[in-house]
């Protein structure tokens, strides 16, 4: 396939160096901390620290009379104007679904729920006060163990909310035999059963913590007609929407800002009950409130991702065709369904088949409830999940057939000249070519000499052994269709809006609803701007983020940005230049027929006469002269709403070193090559290929949110939530083969997740493959050296310690050190 | 409340504080030097990173008392932005696409000025283990040792 779209200037494509890096490095930001305001107030929080607890009461008295302090409240005090937290996305009719309160005021459904709220003068003295409420709780059991949770009701077991009677939250099925994209996957399983390959396995998906660098803050402005609300989101438009909803402030009456916004990866994805709290609070005091979380509270009470139990059954053919794919799953949801809650999952039921040939499919989706934080998206959000279980499937059956997972892959993928592709859950798949990318990902990492290497260490029993890993990936992405959201139950349509403002000295403001938090929208949007209209770079500002000036838009997530949100940038230009033609001809008395638009000038055919968009925008505001039938106003906005998904795939090769002795993984070498069509910024596409794959190798790796039995959140800090550092990660080799998107303009897919998606997998796969030939074919996630150590060792027989290797300080015990004792 | 006298970006400061704040809330609060952020704590993130005399320090870990009659530079400080200059460092960061979100760059930026003082021709290897106290979540790290190794080579050249 080739490139149609049309180069203008040949600012797209260009490695442009980032607008908004000026600021950003030398400190020049508006983080919402950083915003004070006349006579604002600092918010401290009191949160529970039991997984489940009834409130019997709060003395608030002596936090009350502590310095400086001008109100505590509790959730009694606010029910009235607090607002509900709302989950857009409930999959099911039938969906059980407790009501979330900001601050509810009788019972706390996980650890770090807040239960009242402290404004003081400074944020020290609203942290000391928080510490004299006191509450008087009593203690509930908590159900924590998600399959526990599912097989427990209201005789048996632990109920997160007794008065659900149940832990079960929703069920959500797809089968392609129903559905009639495909066949019936229990008769192909049945099929492999009697003469072909089955592959069972069970794969669990730890809980994460999106962990984004910049804690979250908020600041409520209520002394202005519209209440301004400042917000570390991803999601301003929706979190207006939510706030006007539920706490019965007109719309119009509440203004959202996203000022500079450090991180999210879909953990600002959320509305969240402390925003809703400080909402709350500054209204009722009549005063500016601030509230910032502290690092603890962020890995406490920020949503938090994955965590599934993924039940899998693969049918193939005796030569390795795959027919079935059939997955049960089980997800967390935590206390509450959160804004997507189960539909983060289903955003991955369509994903499973993959890029593979499957005849007949079937997802099956069982959310539970339990006493831990809510999880929501996590970059990637269902995608990840699914690519890491048919990836980590795809190479059991190369396995078990004893060929190089490559081969696998390639004898079930989709070829080049099948596209447009209709998968087996009935979606198109525009572009790809699953081949080159591959060739192109074996070429950049060395793989044959790789092979040939570990060939060697494992005939010479080295103590270290090799492993490569693989994962060929396809996503969906650009969220989304309206209609196809629709049809999901999901509460939102998927559109993006921009508008362009041709100022009169010549310079252009570009509006856009997406809300950027480091993707680099101000500088990629320039670039299709000056492409397109013909102004320079630098003359393009990118205005977003803020609901006074981009009104309308649905924000940032789902590798949308650039394929909707940059489609309605070029849609909304092109309607500029149709808008500016007409005066442009009046100008040059000329025919509009006549006139054309080239580089950033209307020109006559035929003659030298022309004038640039930027006289034509002059020419407009002074208004002396312009034809009678139309207005003097060429600025524009457009709406557009994707026809379908863009699926960009890639090849992920890893090659891990394996510490047979100690169980420890070093990474040796990473490659990848991604198809994302054309694209617009290689700079900026690096970078996000290689924070997305940091943050895959750091779920195969390092990373785990782990609760002890009483429902804590022991791994609750930096300290202990193992985000991998400078020391831990190696430089990747990072290329591109090229298949231009069909559904929008620009021939563009999205880019910020596919390293999240596609590295997980190849890193379970590279550390499994290391010592598969001593009996290992799966490791939990994350691969620890514990974990490792211990899969190459649970075949070993239950042999006790020998005796005499203990005791240690017995005289004349082994493993003494030489003159121990004296 | 405890008077403290120090230089700050290379102005002189005088002001009474709580013996137990941080340095870093004596920046952003009294000074309001926003430029520098905190990311954590437990003084793992080094979001916070500024030179006290010349040498990082995790400004969550010093207690403004501890500042006094001492010179504290902050990301702002580091070059003249009045006058549109920009470190090399800085400038490298933006060159090699060292920055994301930018919530971590300050921080990064003084460590880095800090190692490139200690070793002006770092290996990869002294790189990495020399920002590892510095976490970032959006760039993988690849770009941002780069910029660093960008930087050394600049300041070889000049």
């Amino acid at each position: 396939m080739t490139a149609t779209q049309e180069r203008g200037s040949g600012e797209i494509g260009k490695a442009r160096r980032r607008k908004e890096d000026e600021r950003l490095i030398t400190g020049r930001t508006r983080w919402t901390d950083n915003i004070t305001l006349p006579g604002m107030l600092h918010l401290a929080m009191v949160r529970s620290p039991f997984a489940h607890a009834k409130i019997l009461g709060i003395d608030t008295s002596a936090a009350q009379a502590a310095p400086n302090v001008v109100a505590v409240l509790t959730g009694a005090d606010i029910a009235d104007s607090q607002g509900v937290i709302i989950n857009a996305w409930p999959i099911s009719p039938d969906q059980v679904s407790p009501t979330h309160l900001p601050m509810p005021a009788d019972r706390a459904s996980f650890a770090g729920e807040i239960v009242a709220v402290v404004a003081a003068r400074s944020a020290a003295a609203a942290r000391d006060a928080a510490e004299l409420v006191d509450v008087d709780w009593e203690e509930l059991p908590a159900a924590l163990d998600m399959k526990e949770a599912a097989a427990a009701d209201a005789d048996h077991g632990v109920l997160a909310h007794p008065d659900l009677g149940t832990n079960k939250s929703a069920t959500w099925k797809f089968d392609s035999g129903e559905a009639g994209t495909g066949g019936n996957v229990d008769d192909e399983i049945a099929k492999a059963r009697e003469s072909g390959i089955v592959i069972e396995r069970e794969y669990r998906q730890q809980r994460l913590i999106p962990a984004f660098m910049e804690p979250r803050s908020t600041v409520v402005d209520p002394t202005g007609e519209q209440i301004t609300m400042w917000s570390a989101t991803q999601i301003p438009h929706i979190l207006r929407f939510a706030l006007a909803a539920t706490t019965g402030v007109p719309e119009s009456k509440i203004r959202v800002v996203a000022p500079d916004v450090g991180g999210g990866f879909g953990g600002k994805l959320q509305t969240t009950p402390e925003e809703f709290i400080t909402f709350a609070v500054a209204r009722r005091l009549g005063k500016p409130a601030k509230y910032t979380e502290t690092r603890s509270e962020s890995l406490l009470a920020c949503h938090h991702g994955r965590d599934q139990w993924q039940k899998l059954t693969l049918a193939a053919e005796k030569d390795g065709t795959v027919t079935g794919l059939k997955v049960e799953l089980l997800t967390d949801l935590g206390s509450y369904n959160a804004i997507l809650g189960g539909g983060t999952p289903v955003l991955g039921a369509f994903m499973f088949n993959a890029i593979y040939k499957f005849k007949a499919y079937q997802f099956n989706l069982q959310t539970v409830l339990t006493n831990k934080t809510w999880t929501d998206a996590y970059r990637g959000a269902g995608r990840p999940e699914a690519t890491f279980a048919i990836e980590r499937l795809m190479d059991e059956l190369a396995a078990e057939l004893g060929v190089d997972p490559l081969e696998i892959r390639k004898k079930n993928w989709i070829n080049a000249d099948e596209f447009p592709f209709t998968s087996v859950c009935g979606l198109e798949y525009d572009s790809g070519d699953y081949d080159a990318a591959t060739e192109r990902a074996k070429e950049m990492i060395g793989y044959d000499a790789l092979r040939a290497e570990q060939k060697a260490r494992r005939d010479r029993g080295d103590r270290v052994q090799l492993g490569i890993g693989v994962s060929t990936f396809t996503e969906m992405c650009g969220l989304a269709p309206s209609r196809v959201l629709g049809s999901l139950d999901y509460g939102a349509g998927g559109w993006e809006h921009a508008s362009v403002r041709m100022l009169s000295t010549g310079t252009v403001e570009l509006v856009t609803g997406t809300s950027a938090h480091g993707q680099g929208h101000e500088t990629v949007f320039s670039q299709i701007v000056a492409d397109r209209l013909g102004v320079p770079f630098e003359d393009v500002e990118v205005l977003h983020g803020d609901t006074q000036v981009a009104h309308k838009g649905l924000d940032t997530y789902g590798s949308r940005s650039l394929v909707v949100g940059g489609e309605a940038v070029v849609r909304a230009v092109d309607k500029v230049i149709e808008k500016a033609k007409p005066i442009a001809a009046h100008l040059l008395e000329a025919s509009v027929d006549d006139v054309e638009f080239s580089g950033g000038r209307f020109s006559v055919r035929g003659t030298d006469q022309g004038k640039t968009i930027q006289e034509v925008a002059l020419a407009t505001f002074t208004a002396h002269s312009y034809p009678d039938d139309i207005e003097p106003y060429i600025d524009a906005e457009a709406t557009y709403d994707p026809v379908n998904f863009n699926y960009p795939h890639g090849t992920h090769l890893c090659a891990v070193e394996v510490d047979t002795e100690t169980g420890a993984v070093a990474l040796r070498q990473y490659a990848c090559c991604d198809d994302i069509g054309n694209i617009m910024n290689p700079l900026i596409v690096e970078g996000q290929v290689h924070g997305g794959v940091t943050q895959g190798i750091a779920q195969a790796l390092w990373e785990e949110a782990v609760y002890d039995d009483n429902g804590t959140l022991v791994s609750g800090s930096f300290v202990d939530y193992l985000l991998p550092t400078s020391a831990d990660t190696i430089n990747y080799d990072v290329d591109h083969t090229t298949s231009p998107a069909i559904a929008n303009s620009l021939g563009a897919k999205g880019v910020g997740e596919a390293g999240t998606i596609a590295s997980t997998p190849a890193v379970v796969n590279a550390v499994v493959d290391a010592v598969r030939h001593l009996g290992v074919n799966d490791i939990q996630m994350p691969c620890t050296p514990e974990r490792v150590w211990r899969a190459i060792h649970a075949n070993d027989g239950d042999a006790p310690t020998p005796a005499d290797a203990m005791p240690h300080f017995e005289e004349g015990a082994l493993n003494q050190d030489e003159g121990a004792g004296q | 409340m405890t008077k403290i006298e120090l230089t700050v970006d290379g102005a002189a400061v005088s002001d009474d504080v709580e013996p137990r704040m941080l340095l870093v809330q004596y920046l952003r609060e009294e000074l309001g030097k926003t430029g520098t952020v905190i990311g954590c704590d437990t003084s793992n993130c080094g979001a916070c990173t500024v030179h006290l005399d010349g040498t990082s320090v995790k400004s969550c870990n010093v207690l403004a008392v501890q500042a006094n009659g001492r010179t504290v530079t902050t990301i702002e400080g580091l070059a003249d932005a009045a006058e549109g200059e920009l470190h090399p460092v800085q400038e490298a960061f933006r060159e090699c696409h060292g920055l994301q979100c930018g919530f971590c760059t300050p921080g990064m930026i003084m460590q880095a000025v800090d190692l490139l003082a200690e070793n002006p021709h770092p290996s990869e290897e002294e790189v990495r283990l020399g920002m590892e106290g510095n976490l970032c979540r959006c760039t993988g790290y690849q770009n941002i040792v780069r910029s660093v190794l960008h930087a050394a080579e600049g300041g070889a050249r000049a």
